[in-house]
């Protein structure tokens, strides 16, 4: 019988394999799409529900514009600085001729200094470089260097980005390590014996390789750096003018005096860092083809 | 003065003395091989060559100038890695404008000289390809191209075969040997294969424990191995416990079996037992003409290899495997059967050690 | 020369990261006028709510781990063995919370389920726990996944599973009994990851009105000047010992596996 007709039960059959992911589904739904269109969606809707585009361009008044400024520019710095010092670091332990003994703990350093973040690490940078720290204390008393004098504020835009580094430099080392390791030796003699020095190997050879994960590592330290509330929080209090302590005052307070305009400020960090990473892939895609 | 010259090269990593006393001549347009297991400094050597390590003492001389104290970058020299040294990140063609690059030479003159090189691998087609496009043998053809394209003066092998499939490694050897001789550039080629080492080279250089233990035509390597481990390591090697009768007259006993070898006089003493060596193709199953010792044996194995067949076979306290061309009517003799071996006492290697 | 500059380059990027270190020690010693005392460290032990706090947040911190372990292993092993399809999909899904900043998250949590919603999470204690305790799952969600998936890749997954089903196994049998021993150490590894990053966690637990250890944290560096340094030298040795335990039990499954 089953010879005759063919069996027709395949077709109609449910996609079982796919109700094994069905709780990571629902997970990912309840606590992570939902919450995000929740935002999308209310930055473009009236207190009553209607579609505006009023909240967005609300956002447009003098303190929200230069608090995206400043978060961009402290996202970019401290990515920026995270990479270079980080890759310094990295390139030092791999290829410096360093002992061998130097890599594990500043692995292990890098894992627990990246994690060190938020409030904690606000109360060690006081600590050592606020108005009564350590290092601006022995400056003071050894060498009469007052650091106020010399601009210099903890609570200000760049005490935050010399904070912020000590966690997105190690960032930068943990991800970088291994992509140095990848290198191979056979590319650096090849290039050298074919006549190539070290600079052009760098820049011909090495950089192009290294170049993805360079990227994908600046953007992740850019996102990193421009969502931070904790660190910028306990450091300077509700203060600084950057976007996610301003979202987090509006959270708390509704300082804007708008419930909807939380929802544009919102979305436009979503917009950022997201767009910080479309530029990441389609850079990456482009600088890959190489790859499989 | 031969055209590169390496003169009493040591080199030592720590404590470990990785080449020691390596000294040899090589003619212009010559290929050499360096051949010895892995770990006998053949490697390093290469790499002293290439620049990628000083030597400890000694001189490297190409084409009459003094390079060991040069940088890998100043010595104008092509060199060909085990696998994956294609630079992944460029194409075929970009990999093969490398050097000429890096020397700044121009655009048109660079693209010539491309078109050239793949035309000489014939792998034309396959300029705009990323290396991970292309089989390992074509890899290994680009990264010969790219070696060759800046017009090296000495060219280095560093077992650029050992990655690849057996039948791609046998055509691509020819290859290489070919272009080679087309060029006529002078070659060295590290290798661990003693057949791939004699189907190209001209010379073969053995080495073991850092030194070269004998150097040579790959027939004269073959056939008059000097040393114990050369002969053992370039190609198969029986070797027959004999019993000396009269050392005066060179006549030894195998199995019972006297026999005279025409070789003078022997060192050893009456009574000693001495050791035999014999190529397998030596010897013969049977009696044969101009073959004049024959000793009685039982056959243990027979392995058919196809062309040839591989008989291993009981002769008084040794075992001796001994090669037979196949003959269609003449099926290969039952294993546990009694059979005769014969062969030359000419043919007898004497080993020094 | 190159090694100079790498000496230079690691003895810069040590001081930088030693004298924050040194700076938080020294200070939070200094309580007593003129002479180095653990009396910051004794006045943060005393407090109630230090205890309060921090019990709160490892409780929490300890339900993610089991909630982000029943929710990863099973998904990463599914995936590997029947949806591969679905792979890109997960993944992409997993990175997110990398990409949208946590404080955005929460801040739709607090939308989404108040009061007046179709499930009223914040409008209960609890229903706040374990809102936060998704939102702590959600923010460890990339660091999990991919540890899991790692480990997942080094052991021929179709291979066990048939073997296993072979032998008469289901599938709770499968996961428990075989999956889960041979990813030990990366859930492990991201365990303890899980914890170090919840410990001291700020914006979601002071945003959902939490009474967690960041929050706490946060208030006592506003009002206080030593014990903040104690505290987060004590933070500090948490997140240390935390990658620690990774290191720990990574070094030691490896050793395990030579033996074998």
């Amino acid at each position: 019988m089953a010879d005759n007709r063919p069996d027709r039960r395949p077709k109609f059959r449910l996609p079982l394999e796919w109700l094994g992911i069905l709780p990571f589904v629902t997970f990912a739904v309840l606590f992570l799409i939902l919450p995000t269109m929740k935002i999308v969606v209310g930055a473009f809707q009236t207190p009553e529900g209607g579609f505006t585009l009023q909240n967005l361009i609300d956002l447009n008044t003098d303190s929200i514009r230069s608090a995206y400024w400043t978060s961009i520019k402290l996202s970019l710095i401290t990515a920026l600085l995270g990479c270079a010092v980080g890759f310094a670091m990295a390139a030092a332990v791999v290829f410096g001729g360093l002992p061998k003994r130097v890599r594990g703990p500043l692995l292990t350093f890098s894992g627990v200094a990246s994690n060190f973040a938020g409030v904690p690490l606000a109360f060690a940078f006081i600590a050592t470089l606020g108005p009564a720290g350590l290092v601006t204390l022995w400056l003071k008393t050894e060498f009469g260097i007052n650091l106020r004098a010399y601009g210099f504020n903890l609570l200000s835009f760049w005490g935050l980005v010399v904070t912020y580094l000590f966690f997105q430099i190690p960032l930068m080392i943990l991800i970088i390590i291994p992509a140095l390791d990848g290198l191979k030796r056979e590319w650096r003699e090849a290039a050298e014996v074919l006549g190539a020095t070290g600079a052009q190997y760098w820049r011909m050879v090495a950089f192009p390789i290294l170049f993805p994960s360079l990227l994908g590592t600046f953007a992740l330290l850019f996102a990193n750096a421009f969502g931070a509330v904790a660190t910028a929080f306990a450091l300077t209090g509700p203060q600084l003018n950057i976007v996610p302590i301003k979202l987090f005052a509006q959270i708390r307070g509704d300082v804007l005096g708008n419930p909807n305009l939380g929802y544009a400020l919102a979305f436009g960090m979503i917009v950022i860092t997201g767009m910080a990473n479309v530029v990441y892939i389609v850079l990456r895609t482009r600088s890959e083809r190489w790859l499989k | 003065m031969a055209f590169l010259d390496l003169t009493n090269l040591e080199k030592t990593f720590g404590a470990n003395r990785v080449v020691k006393d390596f000294s040899l001549e090589i003619a212009k347009g010559e290929f050499v091989s360096l051949l010895g297991p892995s770990g006998c400094g053949k490697t390093t050597v290469l790499r002293m060559v290439a620049g990628f390590e000083t030597p400890t003492s000694g001189a490297i001389t190409i084409d009459g100038q003094d390079v060991t104290g040069q940088r890998a970058n100043q010595r104008a020299i092509g060199m060909m890695f085990q696998a994956y040294a294609l630079f992944p990140n460029m194409t075929v063609a970009d990999n093969v404008a490398f050097g000429l690059k890096v020397k700044g030479v121009a655009r048109p003159e660079r693209e010539a000289r491309v078109a050239e090189m793949l035309d000489l691998i014939g792998l034309r087609e396959l300029g705009a390809r990323f290396p991970f496009q292309l089989s390992g043998g074509q890899q290994q053809r680009v990264a010969l191209a790219r070696a060759l394209a800046p017009s090296p003066r000495v060219l280095l092998l560093d077992e650029p075969l050992s990655a690849l499939d057996a039948k791609v490694r046998v055509s691509l050897r020819n290859e290489i040997r070919e272009i080679q001789r087309e060029l006529g550039i002078t070659t060295i080629f590290v290798t661990h294969d003693q057949e791939e080492a004699m189907s190209i080279s001209d010379r073969i250089v053995v080495m073991n424990g850092g030194i070269a233990e004998q150097a040579g035509a790959p027939f004269e390597i073959y056939n008059k191995p000097r040393t114990r481990f050369v002969a053992n390591f370039v190609g198969t090697l029986n070797t027959l416990p004999a019993t000396v009768e009269a050392p005066e007259a060179g006549q030894v006993a195998v199995a019972g079996q006297s026999f005279t070898l025409g070789r003078g006089a022997l060192t050893a003493r009456r009574g000693d037992t001495v050791t035999l060596a014999l190529r397998p193709e030596a010897i013969r199953l049977g009696r044969a003409e101009g073959r004049e010792v024959v000793l009685p044996a039982t056959i243990n194995e027979v392995h058919f290899l196809g062309s040839v067949i591989r008989v291993r076979a009981r002769v008084g306290d040794g075992v001796v495997a001994l090669d037979t061309f196949n003959r269609p009517d003449q099926p290969p003799p039952p294993i546990g059967s009694a059979a005769e071996i014969s062969f030359a006492a000419r043919d007898v290697i004497f080993l020094q050690d | 020369m190159t090694r100079l500059f790498a000496w230079g380059a690691l003895i810069f990027g040590c001081l930088f990261f030693l004298l924050p270190l040194v700076g938080m020690t020294e200070f939070s010693l200094k309580m007593r006028r003129g002479v180095y005392s653990f009396d910051a460290y004794v006045r943060v032990f005393e407090d109630p709510t230090f205890w309060a706090t921090f019990s709160y947040s490892l409780t929490l911190a300890a339900a993610t781990i089991v909630f982000g372990v029943f929710l990863v292993v099973p998904t990463a092993y599914w995936v590997r063995l029947k949806l591969p399809q679905a792979r890109p999909v997960i993944e992409f899904i997993t990175l997110l919370p990398l990409v949208i900043p946590a404080i955005v998250i929460v801040f739709g949590y607090i939308r989404l389920y108040n009061t007046s919603s179709f499930l009223p999470l914040t409008g209960s204690a609890i229903g706040t726990d374990i809102l936060l305790t998704m939102g702590y799952a959600t923010l460890a969600l990339p660091y999990m996944y991919r540890a899991v998936d790692t480990g997942l890749r080094t052991i021929d997954v179709a291979t066990l599973t048939e073997a296993a089903q072979s032998l008469g196994a289901g599938w709770f049998t499968i996961l428990a009994r075989i999956i889960l021993p041979n990813v030990l150490v990366a859930v492990l590894s991201g365990a303890f990851l899980t914890l170090a990053i919840v410990i001291g966690e700020f914006t979601m637990a002071a945003l959902l009105n939490r009474p967690a250890f960041g929050p706490f944290m946060q208030l006592l560096g506003a009002n206080r000047a030593y014990e903040p340094p104690a505290l987060a030298v004590i933070a500090f040795a948490i997140t240390w010992a935390c990658m620690g335990l990774i290191q720990l039990v990574t070094r030691f499954s490896k050793h395990e596996r030579a033996k074998a």
